[in-house]
């Protein structure tokens, strides 16, 4: 076997306000072609204490080195569960980059911003087509982001028809930002137990009058698919609750199934992960929300729309939960996924879906047996192991460290949170079979290296930049800034 | 399809491995009632030259500063951004990553970050800054909220001249969580009224919300509406939508603001028809554990080199779930990394220098726009790069005759203020030369005569 881990020169780097020297300069303005003015003075500040003075080679080379001790999609295999880290297709940077669409001012009369209004309506359309939804929104950044006006819709609906229902019952395998979401809703949270995936009898054990959206995931994110989730729906509509799907795992089902003809009633879409937006060590996202026809009213707004052959705001939002955001969304995002959309075509997202599926169950069958399995169901997009079978003492986060000295990303690790010692495995359709197999063969390796020499996994990473960080001392003495020179 | 690699002999090599016969069989757990048994309606995939064919055209429909002369501002702005900024952000190690949640391949994002909170706290003099946000306007939903827990209370308090976009996502954030939201309002010289204040404020008020500039482009007296807050047990949450202004203004920390959230698109990050931005946070040390986002905290490994983590994350979340300070799960890395390499590359000089050429500008395009009959201007408060202007001409027909000459003269401000449906916002930043300030006067002279 190959291993990708190796060593080459990695340079140091010191931060940046260690480098600066008094009087130094890394950018040029214009000479200034009016006369000078200026602010009483007691509204002026001194210099910016502590700001760095730097060349412009100075901040290039910092910046440069900084960057080589990251690892991103472009580096490598990025098996991070439900996070989709799929190719970030070049051709959608230089799209997001075109003057007339990188220079637009938000607040650019509507009838000089027709092309990128233009844009817009097909995105959302487009995303209603994949979904099964009546309308979407682009506005939300996120997926929490995205959440939250999901919930704040399904709370709208419900106020104007004079319901007070409390309560959001939401599966103990659920994102975090689902309950938080539902608790900046003004919602009690009912956590329910799964048993890998929802029954209809346990939705029914909590579902009564004053419960007011069950916030489901499907797939869920142990991979499985919620095959109860027709009756599921059914149930919760007959008592008078709504369903809210939380679309991190839509990768699995583009083309296959849509979550509008589940019956769920609003969905965000994240497009920094299904629609192959760079995820940007963290951001920025987009978390797009698509609802059913009665919905709409309450969708955030201003919405763009379609009149004749004019794109607009639309006027007529009384009822909207209003805007999420100062402007109309992570546009920039907006037109990578377009372009990936447009670049895919609908058999095209189809065939990712299927490649994405393929992949993942791939992984299953070569790792089935060299680690626990805790759930049997066939998997979709992603396939989660424990570390229950693992010798020598040691844990999931030992392999996760391990497999960087082998040249991966490390899987999504103790989440879910009902598998104890999760590793949460997601290839996603672009990543070849040559690939699978080297990062199953680590896999193996890693498991054999932890019965047989378990050394090499406890002080693992050995070839990374930094080592293991003691993350104690960060929390309990926290230093979150840099405040000179000791 | 050119980003997925699988041939057919792999895929059947692949599905023999596993032990099914065909694709369909994986999808065994999705019920025939739910499967979509048509395909997806949209359009057939295009090749890379057809694709940016398609976009160019819709780009071409767009107005901006290389078809137009704009004047436009409100809560984004036309600014310089050093051609270094684009290409280091544009290297892959950067931009395909994700949160650093293994933080010894991860330093790179790690270390950017910490010392992009710590440009943001210099900047706004204040001791803690977070990872970053949605935007200006979310992160100030989230000062709001923050302000709530901290006091306890229910009653907040907006000043109007608030940018009116951040307002209303104040509004939105705060929908079903039964609270006050109360505006105050607007003096003559444009700034917050005190007065309003004081007969408002009260011993129930969370907190007090300003822009810093305002919305006007007026420079808040900061120092007092703290005062204020602070005398009714009140938190003070000064907004910045145009950061460039804290290169020559008094820092909102040392003017006792409690908590300071803003936008950094004006450092750096292109106007991109609204977004994506980047949302800053800042608060005092002692608010520190009650304070929303992500936070990357230094550290050492077991080699004792320094290094950095993200922290303090039982705040967030996925680990305290319904009790979390935010529902936020991510932050704008890229955009963060954006300013910082801006803030790196401008400097002490620098930011002090393009924060000079824009009050200088803005106060020519004042000095000029006041002399032309028919148009006045609205508030004698200190103001940065915005003010308002008062037209005798309907607004509309203004701005309409502006763009017929090639000019986006402003925000008419009618819609969010009736009671300035006379008015408009003009913006000039260092990006105006003189010959366009000089056009747009003469065009808006052109129609009085």
């Amino acid at each position: 076997m190959t291993i990708l881990g190796n060593s080459g020169l990695v340079l140091n780097e010191k931060l940046l306000f260690e480098h600066s020297d008094p009087g130094r300069k890394g950018y040029s303005l214009p000479k200034l072609d009016v006369p000078e003015a200026a602010l009483p003075a007691e509204l002026c500040r001194d210099e910016i204490a502590g700001f760095p003075e730097l060349s412009e080679v100075d901040v290039v080379r910092h910046f440069t080195r900084l960057s080589t001790w990251n690892y991103g999609v472009d580096s490598g295999f990025y098996p991070l569960g439900s996070c989709t880290m799929k190719y970030n297709p070049k051709v959608n940077e230089i799209a997001a980059r075109l003057p007339g669409l990188a220079d637009l001012h938000p607040a650019t009369p509507p009838h000089l911003a027709q092309g990128i209004l233009e844009l817009m309506d097909k995105l959302q359309t487009s995303l209603a087509e994949v979904s099964g939804f009546a309308r979407v929104t682009l506005q939300p950044a996120a997926g929490a982001h995205g959440e939250l006006a999901g919930m704040l819709v399904i709370r709208a609906w419900h106020e104007a028809r004079n319901s007070t229902r409390s309560k959001v019952l939401i599966p103990d395998t659920a994102h975090g930002t689902n309950p938080a979401t539902a608790t900046l809703a003004g919602y009690d949270v009912v956590p329910i137990a799964s048993e890998g995936i929802l029954t209809l009898e346990e939705v029914e054990s909590h579902m009564d009058d004053d419960v007011a959206a069950l916030m489901v995931t499907n797939p869920n994110t142990l991979g499985l698919f919620e095959s109860n989730i027709e009756e599921i729906c059914k149930l919760v509509h007959a008592r008078g609750g709504l369903v809210y799907c939380d679309g991190a795992n839509l990768n699995a089902l583009m083309g296959i199934a849509r979550p509008g003809d589940m019956g769920i009633d609003v969905m965000h879409f994240n497009l920094h992960k299904t629609f192959s937006t760079p995820h940007g060590g963290g951001g920025p996202g987009a978390g797009p929300v698509g609802v059913t026809e009665e919905l709409i009213p309450y969708l955030p707004g201003p919405g763009v729309e379609r009149v004749g052959d004019e794109y607009r705001f639309e006027t007529d939002n009384a009822e909207s939960i209003g805007r999420l955001l100062a402007f109309h969304g992570n546009v920039g995002i907006m037109v990578r996924a377009y372009s990936y959309i447009r670049s895919m075509g609908g058999a095209g997202l189809k065939h990712a879906s299927e490649m994405a599926v393929l992949n993942a169950n791939y992984i299953r069958a070569r790792l089935e047996g060299v680690y626990e399995l805790p759930y049997k169901n066939r998997s979709l997009h992603e396939v989660i192991f424990s570390d229950k079978d693992l010798e020598g003492g040691c844990h999931t986060l030992d392999v996760a460290k391990r497999l960087i000295d082998y040249g991966y990303h490390p899987p999504t690790i103790y989440f879910p949170l009902v598998v104890k010692g999760a590793i949460m495995i997601e290839p996603t359709e672009t990543e070849s079979p040559d690939v699978l197999d080297e990062f199953c063969d680590a896999m193996i390796a890693i498991a054999g290296e932890a019965r047989d020499n378990p050394d090499l996994l406890l002080k693992a990473p050995m070839r990374s930049k930094v080592r293991r960080l003691d993350e104690t001392t960060a929390a309990r003495k926290p230093r979150l800034k840099w405040e000179g020179s000791e | 399809m050119r980003y997925i690699p699988h041939t057919a002999a792999d895929v059947s090599e692949m599905l023999e491995r596993i032990g099914v016969k065909n694709l369909e069989d994986l999808f065994v757990e999705v019920p025939g009632s739910v499967r979509l048994k048509r395909p997806l309606d949209l359009p057939e995939a295009l090749s890379e030259t057809e694709l940016l064919r398609e976009l160019k055209k819709l780009a071409a429909k767009n107005a901006t500063p290389s078809t137009h002369m704009s004047f436009l501002g409100g809560g984004a702005y036309h600014h310089f951004s050093p051609a270094a900024i684009d290409l280091l952000v544009s290297r892959s190690e950067f931009y395909t990553a994700y949160t650093p949640y293994q933080p010894e391949i991860s330093q790179g994002t790690l270390q950017a970050i910490f010392e992009f909170q710590t440009m943001i706290c210099q900047l706004t003099g204040m001791d803690v800054a977070n990872a970053s946000m949605y935007d200006g306007a979310s992160a100030c939903a989230e000062a709001v909220l923050m302000a709530v827990r901290l006091t306890r209370r229910k009653r907040v308090l907006l000043s109007r001249a608030l940018n009116p976009r951040y307002r209303a996502t104040v509004a939105t954030y705060c929908l079903y969580l039964d609270l006050e939201l109360i505006d105050v309002a607007v003096a003559d010289d444009g700034r917050t009224d005190l007065k309003d204040l004081a007969a408002k404020l009260d011993n129930t008020t969370a907190a007090v919300v300003a822009g810093y500039p305002n919305y006007f482009g007026v420079v808040e007296d900061l120092a007092a509406l703290s005062e204020r807050a602070h005398e009714a047990g009140a938190r003070m949450v000064a907004a910045v939508a145009e950061p460039v202004a804290l290169g020559l203004l008094k820092p909102p920390g040392e003017l006792g603001a409690d908590i300071v959230a803003g936008d950094g698109q004006s450092f750096g990050l292109p106007l991109a028809y609204g977004g994506p931005y980047v949302g800053f946070f800042t608060v005092r040390q002692k608010d520190l554990r009650a304070m929303p986002g992500r936070l990357v905290g230094e550290t050492t490994d077991l080699d004792g080199q320094r290094g950095f983590v993200l922290t303090l994350s039982t705040r967030e979340q996925h680990i305290r779930r319904e009790k979390a300070t935010s529902n936020i799960c991510s932050n704008q890395g890229l955009c963060a990394l954006v300013t910082t390499i801006f803030m790196s590359l401008l400097g002490k000089q620098g930011l002090r220098e393009m924060a000079g050429q824009n009050l200088a500008k803005a106060a020519y395009a004042r000095q000029q726009l006041a002399g032309v009959k028919g148009f006045s201007l609205v508030f004698d408060g200190p103001s940065f790069n915005e003010f308002v202007v008062r037209s005798v001409e309907p607004v509309a027909d203004v701005l309409g005759r502006l763009e017929k000459n090639g000019i986006l003269g402003g925000i008419a401000l009618g819609d969010d203020y009736p009671e300035l449906a006379d008015c408009f916002l003009v913006c000039v930043t260092e990006q105006n030369q003189r010959s366009e300030i000089d056009a747009l006067v003469a065009a808006l002279q052109g129609g009085a005569a």
